[in-house]
């Protein structure tokens, strides 16, 4: 019982795209999503750059082919998982167990937060369907349904780790012969709620950021949805188009230090790094990419940094933060992040850590700084670590 | 697959005090007993706990205890709401102050996986931990991440748990949705007094799965199993026998079936189709009169058949022998469908 897993698909909505076309674009062209606030109605809205997915709910939701009042977890959610699935060319989902794993961080908190301003002053008012969608688990449900998916339908919330656990957990029903096709990743949109919490955290920078820099100030919020498509080996050989990648490795490790923060020596980004690898059975020196979880807080990047200074002593594979495109999008940020790490296999990319001027003290390398195609790359490690000392590493692999 | 304890936060005080006299509840919710945190929690940590952060921790630490185990492998918890008082703090906070001068403690409590965080944290355990939230599927999904993660011999033990609680402003959202009681039924005729709506309810229950025997385990998870937006009864029906015959059983070979009726006519026709239908020459009993009705209420069921294996006592039945086989069949809403197959040990 452990049949290898393939992908087959992706398919990604961010503040640099809408599609894995505008993102392949915009990581070349080194186009950052981040920007003054338009959607979200905050009054931090001139202090506190963030990087919105370029549409109103409107047009979210006529790309979606869903109404407009839904959330817009929901609307990202249904538009990445959609591209991916027919990216996959799977012609007949229902001919398979098929599964949706999806994860977020807070549901349908953009219309519950609307809905609170008129239930706080009387508890009989409030229009209902804005929170009808208030758990995690409804947007889940809006894509499986919009999908059709109904063979296997779950929700994963780990805070910042939480799409890479889905992927996860995608990748072992299906060696476990329990699904032969899932659809797995995460969405997460723009909140008052997270903004005014990452806020009162003051981790979150003025200008845009910088990770992995010694000057680094904080994190961008942002928002998307991103989703690769896994199928066990029989349906694989079936497609037309062969799969890009497998999942070769995954290790989910907590670091038992903080709810919030990361402990010195990232003990939890070590132990899911090294547990990835070892699943893989590969060795640290055959890793030719990192997609670093580089929030660019002082505390995740010192964390992480310091882990893989410990696990890859000193040949250190090339790396950057894609969240200097992207902003952190929390519970999207694992998915969009597996899409970036199967382009950078299928396309031999490896993609620039923007912004990036200043080497931290503490550590002997630096991330990437240009935009570099036709690599040969065969082993990506993706880095998804969030509160409560949750940390997993994904580990893909050319096929 | 071996359940070696189980510990449970619940409306009822003890499976022991629901066998001699079961507490019964007017209006329309039930509401946890809450024991003593000082007793199983460090006091400097109840301190800043929120209410469902405690009776989580409290359970876990209470199962760990019963399982005699000092670091499970993994550590899964399904919460359909998260921890909702520390959500509805930092949002009401945030409404009334205009986004301006707030704390961040009740949003760093807020997130969905803080229960299994915080017993990482207490245990100082490095492994496996996730958490699941998918509505009436939170636990299930849970018992599924252990149950697979054991099969694949990644793990082989886990400190599995199902936990929501009911707030003021949840409960006056819900209500307002319709799903409760208007009357004056209580708990304890709720389901001989067929109306529309149920109570509501809340629980945190912890289980100690492992791949081998102890000795002394509660029962034997035999399989567990889920399914999602039926389009009737039929096929309701259909999934029920195709699970038995999966697991090369008869409606027969069931000693006793554990129900999820609610009181709601719409909500218990199925039940009664069931009964009808599927289990007419099995005993059964129902679980939501003790508990309520919560997205992870299949979580308190399951505490009480290990209970019910383990001691060979029925809550309100008086069964010929002594139940070896039990099955639990619960919908959430007629969308999320799940059975539990379980053995005596």
């Amino acid at each position: 019982m452990n049949f290898p897993v393939f992908i087959a698909g992706t398919g990604v909505i961010s503040a640099i795209g809408n599609n894995v076309q505008q993102h392949l674009h915009a990581l070349e062209n080194g186009t950052a999503g981040m920007d003054n606030m338009t959607y979200l109605d905050s009054v931090h809205k001139h202090r506190l750059p963030v990087a919105e997915v370029k549409m109103s709910n409107e047009e979210l939701a006529g790309l979606a082919g869903l109404p407009a009042y839904i959330s817009r977890t929901a609307l990202l959610s249904s538009i990445a998982a959609k591209e991916a699935l027919e990216q996959s060319g799977i012609n007949d989902i229902r001919q398979w167990r098929t599964g949706f794993i999806s994860a977020n961080t807070v549901g349908g908190m953009d219309k519950t937060e609307n809905f609170f301003i008129d239930f706080l002053k009387d508890s009989r008012k409030g229009r209902l369907r804005n929170v009808v969608h208030h758990e995690c688990g409804a947007a889940t449900e809006i894509t499986a349904d919009h999908l059709g998916i109904k063979h296997y339908v779950s929700t994963i919330s780990t805070a910042c780790s939480s799409s890479a656990n889905a992927i996860f957990l995608g990748a072992r029903l299906i060696k476990q012969d329990i699904l032969d096709v899932v659809v797995a990743g995460g969405t997460d949109a723009l909140t008052k709620f997270t903004l005014n919490g990452f806020n009162t955290l003051m981790i979150l920078d003025q200008q845009y950021c910088q990770p992995f820099d010694e000057n680094r100030r904080g994190l961008n919020l942002g928002e998307g949805a991103g989703y690769i498509v896994m199928v066990s080996e029989k349906i694989a050989l079936s497609l037309k188009q062969g799969p890009v990648c497998t999942l070769s490795g995954y290790c989910n490790a907590n670091d038992a230090y903080h709810q919030t923060a990361s402990s010195p020596d990232g003990t939890g980004s070590f132990l899911a790094m090294k547990g990835a690898l070892e699943k893989s059975g590969l060795q640290p020196g055959d890793i030719d990419y990192i997609n670093l979880h580089g929030t660019g807080t002082q505390n995740n990047d010192i964390a992480e940094g310091t882990a893989i200074k410990l696990l890859f002593k000193d040949r250190y594979p090339k790396m950057s933060s894609t969240k200097s495109f992207t902003g952190h999008t929390l519970g999207a940020s694992g998915g969009i992040e597996a899409v970036f790490s199967v382009l950078s296999i299928q396309h031999g990319l490896v993609y620039p850590n923007l912004r990036f001027e200043t080497p931290m003290k503490e550590l002997p390398f630096t991330p990437e700084t240009v935009f570099s195609k036709g690599q040969p790359i065969n082993h990506v490690l993706s880095n998804s670590f969030g509160f409560g000392g949750n940390c997993s590493s994904l580990l893909f692999s050319k096929t | 697959m071996y359940i070696q304890a189980a510990a449970g936060i619940s409306p009822q005080r003890s499976f022991e005090a629901i066998l001699m006299q079961p507490e019964c509840y007017t209006g329309n919710r039930l509401t946890c007993c809450e024991p003593d945190y000082a007793q199983l929690i460090d006091p400097r940590m109840i301190r800043r706990m929120s209410r469902i952060i405690k009776m989580g921790v409290a359970a876990a630490k209470e199962c760990l205890q019963k399982a005699g185990w000092e670091m499970p492998d993994a550590i899964i918890t399904g919460t359909a709401y998260g921890c909702l008082a520390d959500t509805e703090l930092f949002l009401s906070k945030m409404v009334e102050n205009k986004e301006e001068l707030l704390t961040p403690t009740a949003f760093i409590q807020s997130t969905h996986n803080t229960v299994g965080a915080q017993i990482a944290l207490l245990l100082k355990c490095h492994n496996y931990n996730n958490t699941f939230v998918h509505r009436g599927f939170s636990f299930e999904s849970a018992l599924l991440d252990a149950v697979t993660l054991i099969k694949e011999e990644e793990i082989s033990t886990a400190l599995v748990g199902g936990v929501d609680e009911i707030t003021p402003v949840s409960h006056a959202i819900l209500s307002r949705f319709g799903l409760y009681r208007k009357d004056d039924t209580g708990s304890a005729a709720l389901l001989d007094v067929p109306g529309k709506g149920t109570m509501a309810g809340e629980g945190a229950l912890f289980f100690a799965l492992s791949d081998h025997p102890s000795g002394n385990d509660y029962a034997k998870l035999d399989n567990v199993y889920t399914f999602y937006k039926p389009a009737d009864i039929a096929e309701v029906k259909d999934h029920i026998v195709s699970f038995l015959q999966r697991n090369e059983l008869q409606a027969q070979d069931i000693d006793l079936v554990i129900s999820g009726e609610n009181g709601d006519v719409s909500n218990d026709a199925v039940y009664t189709a069931l009964k009808i239908g599927v289990w007419n020459t099995v005993p059964a009993v129902s679980f939501k009169q003790l508990c309520g009705e919560y997205p992870t209420a299949a979580g308190f069921a399951l505490w009480l058949a290990v209970h019910i294996l383990h001691t060979g006592k029925v809550p309100g039945l008086t069964p010929a022998t002594r139940p070896r086989r039990v099955l639990i069949y619960n919908h959430y809403q007629h969308i999320h469908h799940s059975i539990y197959l379980l053995t005596a040990c």
